[in-house]
C-alpha cells in the first residue's frame, strides 16, 4: 500500500493534486504553532535582565538560521535523488527550496544585523554565525543563478544537484573555518549570539517557531513545486484536462 | 504586559519590530509569488491550448 | 581497460595542453600579471605604510591569488568544448575523472605554479619577514592546485553557458573561502614567528579532499553540461 502511495506521490500530476489537498492543513497548523510561539514568546515570557525586550528578536532570527541549514540539506538530498534516481519530483523539490531557503537566510542575517545593533553599536559585526549566514546565501545565490543561466530545465536540475552537493559537503568546513577565524580576530567584547543556558520560559516559544517555520517551509514549498511541475508538464494531458475545467 | 508595554518593547521597539517586520515581509512575499505564479501559468497554458485548438 | 593506454592518454593530455599553453606563451602571463597588479593596487590604495601592508600583506596575496585562478579557469575546458575535444574526453572508455585531473595538473602547471614562483617577490612588495614569505609561499603550494580543483567543478557546470564567467565567480568564490581563512592566517601565524604546522595540516587536509572528490564532481559535471 506505501509502495503504491509513494508511485503516485512521484507522478507529477498525482503530486500536483496531493500536494493541493496539504497545502491548506499545513498552512493552517503552521498559523496555530506561529501565533502560539509569538504569545508565548513576546507576551508571556520575561524580558531578558542584560538585553531587555531586544532578545525577542531571537524567536526568529534563531528559527531562520536553522531552517537556512535545514533546507540546503534538503535541497542537496533531493537533488541527489533526482540525480541518482532520475526522480523528476526530487528535482522540483530541490530547485523549489532554493529561494526558500535565500529568503530565510536573508530573514537570519537582517535579524541578526538588527540585533547587534542594540547590543554593539554597529549594524554589522563579523560574528562566526552572520559571516557562516552570509556564505550560505551566496551558497544559496550560485544555485538559484546557475538553475537560471541554463535553459533546459532537466538539465539545470541535475547540474544544480551538483552545485548543492559540493555546497553541503563545504557546509561543515566553512562553518568550522569561520568559526575559528571568528575566535583569531576576536574583538574585545565577546559576540555571543548562542544562547548559554537558556530559561524554560523562553526555550518552549523558541521550538514552537522552530517547527511553525518547518510546517511554512512544507507549504510553500509545495507551492512552489506545483508550479514547477505545471511548467515541466505544460504539454501533458492532464494539464490540458486541468485547464479546460477551470 | 500592557499594550503600551507590549509595544515599546522596553525601548526596542524600533529593532525589534522591524525585525519582526521585515521577516513578515519576506515571509508573505514567498507565499504570494508562488499563488500569483500559478495563477498566472494556468492562464498562459490555457491561452496555449486555445490557440492549438483553433488552428486547423 | 588498459592500464597503460590510460597512462599515455594522461600524459598525452598534459603535455597537449602545455604545448598549447606554450604556443600562446603572451596568454600565460595574464593570470600573472593581473596577480601581480593587484596585490601592488593595495599600497596604492590603502597608503604604504609598512605596518598596515605587513598586517594586511598575507590576506590581499591570497585574494589577489584567488582573483587571478578564477580568471584564469575559464580557460580550462573552453576551447576543448568549442570544438568538440570535450565530447570526445566523454566518450573515450577511459575514466573521465581521470582525464579531468590531467586536464587540471596541466591548468595549475600553466597558471598557479607562475603564481608561486612570483609569490616571495609580493610578499617583499608587502613588507612580509622572511618566515611569512616562505610560509606564503608553502600554502600557496598547497593551495593553489585546491583553487585550480575547486575551480574545474565551477567551470565543468558552466562551460555551456554564454555568461559563464560570471556565475563562476559566484559559484566558486565562496567555496574559497575557507582555504582563504586558513592560508592567510598561516601566514600571518608565521610573521610573528609563532609555529603553523595545523594551519599547514589543514591546508593539506583540503588539497587531499579535492583531489580525491573534485575529479568525479567534475566528470559528472561534465556530463550533466554537454547533456
Amino acid at each position: 500500500m506505501f509502495n503504491n502511495f509513494f508511485h503516485k506521490l512521484a507522478s507529477p500530476k498525482h503530486f500536483y493534486r496531493i500536494a493541493g489537498a496539504l497545502i491548506p492543513w499545513l498552512a493552517g497548523a503552521c498559523l496555530l504553532l506561529a501565533l502560539a510561539g509569538l504569545y508565548y514568546g513576546l507576551i508571556v515570557a520575561p524580558p531578558d535582565y542584560q538585553q531587555g525586550d531586544s532578545y525577542r528578536i531571537i524567536y526568529i532570527h534563531v528559527p531562520a538560521a536553522w531552517m537556512s541549514l535545514f533546507i540546503y540539506m534538503v535541497m542537496a538530498a533531493a537533488g541527489a535523488i533526482g540525480l541518482v534516481w532520475r526522480m523528476k519530483l526530487a528535482e522540483v523539490i530541490a530547485i523549489s527550496s532554493a529561494p526558500i531557503g535565500a529568503s530565510f537566510t536573508f530573514v537570519a542575517l537582517v535579524t541578526g544585523s538588527i540585533w547587534g545593533k542594540p547590543m554593539w553599536g554597529t549594524w554589522w559585526v563579523w560574528d562566526a554565525r552572520l559571516t557562516s549566514e552570509l556564505i550560505l546565501l551566496f551558497l544559496y545565490l550560485g544555485v538559484i543563478a546557475l538553475h537560471g543561466a541554463i535553459d533546459d530545465r532537466r538539465t539545470a536540475a541535475r547540474a544544480v544537484a551538483i552545485l548543492a552537493l559540493v555546497g553541503v559537503i563545504n557546509i561543515p568546513i566553512i562553518h568550522y573555518s569561520v568559526e575559528w577565524w571568528n575566535t583569531l580576530h576576536q574583538g574585545p567584547t565577546v559576540t555571543k549570539f548562542d544562547k548559554p543556558s537558556i530559561h524554560i520560559s523562553m526555550l518552549i516559544p523558541l521550538l514552537l517557531m522552530a517547527l511553525s517555520f518547518k510546517l511554512y517551509y512544507a507549504c510553500v514549498v509545495l507551492m512552489r513545486a506545483r508550479c514547477e511541475v505545471l511548467e515541466r508538464e505544460r504539454s501533458a494531458g492532464w494539464v490540458r484536462e486541468l485547464v479546460e475545467t477551470k | 504586559m500592557t499594550l503600551t508595554e507590549f509595544l515599546h518593547m522596553g525601548g526596542y521597539a524600533y529593532y525589534v519590530w522591524t525585525s519582526y517586520g521585515i521577516t513578515l515581509l519576506v515571509l508573505v512575499a514567498n507565499i504570494v509569488i508562488p499563488l500569483r505564479q500559478r495563477r498566472k501559468l494556468l492562464t498562459d497554458i490555457a491561452r496555449a491550448a486555445r490557440r492549438v485548438r483553433r488552428e486547423p | 581497460m588498459n592500464r597503460h593506454s590510460l597512462t599515455r592518454a594522461f600524459s598525452l593530455l598534459i603535455r597537449r595542453d602545455l604545448i598549447l599553453a606554450m604556443r600562446h606563451r603572451a596568454e600565460m602571463v595574464n593570470p600573472l600579471l593581473f596577480f601581480i597588479l593587484v596585490t601592488s593596487l593595495f599600497p596604492l590604495g590603502i597608503g604604504a605604510n609598512p605596518n598596515l601592508l605587513q598586517a594586511v600583506g598575507p590576506g590581499v596575496i591570497w585574494v589577489a591569488a584567488l582573483l587571478a585562478a578564477l580568471l584564469s579557469l575559464d580557460g580550462v575546458f573552453r576551447s576543448d568544448f568549442e570544438d568538440g575535444t570535450l565530447e570526445q574526453y566523454l566518450l573515450s572508455s577511459h575514466p573521465v575523472s581521470l582525464l579531468v585531473l590531467a586536464k587540471v595538473l596541466a591548468h595549475w602547471l600553466i597558471t598557479g605554479l607562475p603564481l608561486l614562483l612570483i609569490s616571495p617577490l609580493l610578499g617583499v612588495f608587502l613588507g612580509l619577514p622572511p618566515a611569512g614569505i616562505r610560509i606564503l609561499f608553502i600554502t600557496l603550494l598547497l593551495g593553489t592546485p585546491v583553487l585550480s580543483l575547486i575551480g574545474a567543478v565551477g567551470v565543468a557546470l558552466t562551460v555551456g553557458l554564454r555568461k559563464g564567467g560570471m556565475i563562476l565567480s559566484l559559484l566558486v568564490l565562496p567555496l574559497y573561502i575557507p582555504l582563504l581563512i586558513f592560508a592567510s592566517s598561516a601566514v600571518d601565524t608565521a610573521a610573528a614567528g609563532l609555529s603553523v604546522t595545523a594551519h599547514l595540516s589543514l591546508i593539506a587536509a583540503l588539497l587531499v579532499l579535492a583531489l580525491s572528490l573534485s575529479p568525479f564532481a567534475t566528470a559528472a559535471a561534465l556530463r550533466i553540461s554537454l547533456s
